[in-house]
């Protein structure tokens, strides 16, 4: 009996030996960004040579487009100039006041909580609350640590990755989105401080969706985070990143890149809950989410699937895309991206058929009230070699009210006429005369909403994995609250 | 007590008047048919009744057993067991029927402090109500009212008002765009759904339906009023004569 209280104690008072908290010093370096500071941190994160060196690279692109002032400005979304000098680029992740109990908790944030159904023992640590012995968590963190090492795969931090793996970073780091791809992915290299790292060696089928870690870890993502996936030939995994419950962040600026690659008849799903602060009813603070994912299909028969749900942040401008370079592989998108208030968001995906026989599909659903703001752009590309490739384009909006917008700009590159394309768009308003029937037959007008908007976005829910298809369909309704009279 | 009470009812479209004082009274168990010629007011007073917020009630009142209905939201006149077959059932993408009615008998039961119904009890019935339709099970699946025929929607009406028992059922227009079989199943239908405690308001603009459902009494709704009312041989008369003839003699018909 004791020797188990002592464990638990033990698990519990122990550093997260395999998590993503990196000890790393407290201390903040001074703000703005040159040479110097991105030498320091990679100092400071104890990284080998090539890590530096590809970090300066990176740093020297991003600060001659800077000096230039060519950050990308043909998105449709408006935001003051950022001062990219006033910035601190390295400071420890903060210890989060510990406080006492739930109640010491913003009651808003409680009731979204428990609007989500969020066990209480995840709400303790999403808030940051002491917690005497975390049981579950602590139990699903070794269990997951037994089954994957079991298995040979590699997750971990990306810190962790650098130094105990640097052959796979140096073979993979920015061979998807290289240093110079654009102004926020060279911001990225040159300065992140972590994120995270996952290699599925040959033929393995990762036992399980690396997602339940996540949730409940999801609160140490930082400011520019790194993620690196690699599928070996003929392995699977199914990676869900975010969280359904709202996270609020000091920092505004994000600018993350997550990589893909997939070799021969590997499959990667890649799913995003994306719930940061946006701001609030007048469209006061709320975070630039500015995020660069990419996939290399490069084997024949791989696949990459992305599946997002974003429903945070006060500007969104992100586009995961596939590069289908290995023939017949496949590229999946699937979208739903809710902008409220003064939300803005500018995403899409793009698919590149560079293989013969490559397919892709991209399903985006575009939810916009309030003011928000909502863009899809996207870009299907054929090249010269990729004979007989598909592609299915559904792109649909749903307008709640009329101070609201919704904007599509598809563009469609054909270079192979044996290729066969479809695009189907619709732009409609969620309609009066819906709700009342609904309405009818019993149902309040909340409801109608909700059943309403989770009808729109079936074809994408239905990616997700099933706990957090449940969880994004609560968390449209709550970010709808209040939209409709 | 009756079941409702419309008294001196005045509604408004956008500042239009459209109603210009209504008197009618539903007891328990009958069927009246209102009918009028296009722009009378039939499918006004039909949307007033399930409490749709566009239509404005100027004056007048309406009790619904015994509880007063202008004060009720229209899922709460749903509730207390007021149901209204549209014109035009409208589709919802996504959401399938089986999910849909579920959802709305389990609203209904949950208002009255009833136990909800789980799927598995659910599925029976709901194929049961399919079947007096003569619907295919396929249907069940189906996003609501999407890719329906015309007739498809309308019988899909009548088995979502199958499944939710009202006390007052209200049927806007439900002979409008049906052929003769599906009339006739439709029909079949409602007709078996009369009792003693369920009344019925048929919004018509043609004799045609009442050839299947024979109501207790007809009314004739001429500019916001009822001109006339009677028995259903009335509805007959109108066939052979025409709207015109109410219309030429309202005076002497109201006083």
């Amino acid at each position: 009996m004791s020797s188990t209280v002592n464990q638990i104690n033990d698990l519990t008072q122990q550093e997260y030996k395999w998590g993503f908290i990196t000890s790393i010093d407290e201390d903040r370096l001074p703000p703005g960004l040159n040479e110097e500071i991105v030498r320091a941190i990679s100092l400071k994160k104890g990284e080998p040579e090539f890590m530096m060196e590809w970090r300066l690279k990176a740093y020297r692109y991003w600060a001659q487009l800077e000096q230039k002032q060519a950050e990308p400005k043909w998105a449709n979304v408006k935001y003051p100039p950022i001062d990219y000098q006033a910035l601190s680029y390295y400071s420890a992740p903060k210890q989060k006041k510990e406080l006492k109990s739930l109640e010491e908790v913003d009651p808003e944030i409680l009731d979204t909580y428990a609007k989500l159904g969020i066990p209480l023992h995840e709400q303790k640590l999403l808030a940051g609350v002491a917690v005497d012995a975390v049981f579950d968590s602590v139990s699903v963190a070794t269990t997951f640590k037994a089954k994957l090492a079991e298995a040979g795969v590699i997750f971990c931090s990306f810190s962790e990755a650098v130094k105990n793996h640097p052959e796979l970073v140096k073979k993979y780091l920015g061979s998807v989105v290289p240093v110079t791809d654009n102004f926020f992915a060279a911001l990225n290299s040159a300065v992140f401080s972590d994120g995270s790292f996952v290699y599925v060696p040959k033929g393995v089928r990762c036992p399980m969706e690396l997602s339940t870690y996540f949730r409940i870890n999801a609160q140490n993502t930082g400011q520019f985070e790194r993620t690196l996936i690699i599928a070996d030939e003929g392995a699977s995994v199914s990676y869900l990143e975010g969280c359904t419950a709202p996270i609020r962040d000091e920092n505004q600026l994000h600018a993350a890149v997550v990589e893909l690659i997939a070799h021969d008849n590997a499959t990667i799903k890649y799913s995003t809950v994306q719930n940061w602060y946006p701001g609030d009813k007048e469209g006061k603070g709320g975070i630039y989410n500015f995020v660069t994912k990419r996939g290399k299909a490069l084997g024949k028969n791989s696949k990459i699937s992305w599946t997002q749900v974003e429903t945070g942040s006060a500007i969104t401008w992100k586009y995961p895309s596939c590069i289908l370079q290995g023939d017949n592989s496949i590229g999946e998108f699937y979208s739903v991206a809710l902008t409220n208030n003064y939300q803005q968001a500018d995403t899409g995906t793009k698919m590149i058929h560079i293989g013969k026989n490559t397919k892709s599909t991209v399903v985006s659903k575009g939810i916009s009230a309030g003011h928000g703001q909502n863009t899809y752009r996207g870009m299907v590309k054929i090249l010269k070699g990729a004979t007989g490739a598909r592609n299915y384009t559904q792109c649909d909006s749903l307008l709640i009210g009329d101070k609201c917008g919704a904007h599509t700009f598809p563009y469609i590159e054909v270079k192979n006429a044996s290729a066969r394309m479809e695009h189907e768009a619709s732009t409609s308003k969620i309609g009066e005369d819906q709700i009342f029937y609904l309405q009818q037959r019993g149902i309040s007008k909340e409801e109608a909403v909700s059943m309403i908007i989770n009808g729109f976005c079936k074809a994408v829910f239905k990616e997700l994995p099933m706990e957090f298809a449940v969880e994004a369909q609560k968390l449209l309704s709550i970010s709808l609250e209040g939209s409709v009279g | 007590m009756s079941l409702l009470e419309i008294k001196n009812l005045h509604a408004s479209v956008n500042g239009n008047e459209i109603l210009k004082g209504i008197d009618l009274t539903v007891n328990p168990g009958e069927v009246h048919s209102i009918m009028g010629p296009n722009g009378s007011g039939k499918s006004t007073l039909a949307q007033v009744l399930a409490r749709r917020e566009s239509y404005e009630v100027t004056a007048g009142s309406i009790m619904f057993d015994g509880k007063d209905l202008l004060e009720m939201k229209p899922e709460d006149a749903a509730c207390e067991g007021l149901f209204m077959a549209f014109q035009y059932p409208v589709e919802i993408p996504g959401i399938s029927n089986a999910y849909f009615l579920r959802a709305a008998l389990n609203a209904v039961l949950k208002y009255r402090g009833q136990d909800e119904m789980d799927a598995i009890d659910f599925l029976p019935l709901l194929k049961e109500k399919m079947r007096l339709l003569e619907m295919d099970e396929r249907f069940l699946n189906r996003p609501v009212n999407e890719g329906f025929s015309g007739g498809e929607k309308k019988r899909n009406e009548i088995v979502q008002m199958a499944v939710l028992e009202p006390k007052l059922a209200v049927l806007d227009e439900t002979d409008s765009g049906l052929d003769i079989d599906a009339l006739k199943i439709v029909a079949k239908g409602v007709n078996a759904m009369r009792n003693k405690n369920r009344a019925m308001v048929l919004v018509t603009h043609y004799q045609r339906l009442l050839d299947y459902i024979v109501p207790d009494f007809v009314h004739v709704l001429v500019n916001g009023r009822i001109v006339k009312s009677g028995g259903p041989e009335l509805a007959l008369e109108l066939e052979e004569k025409g709207y015109s003839w109410t219309e030429a003699e309202p005076a002497g018909a109201r006083r």
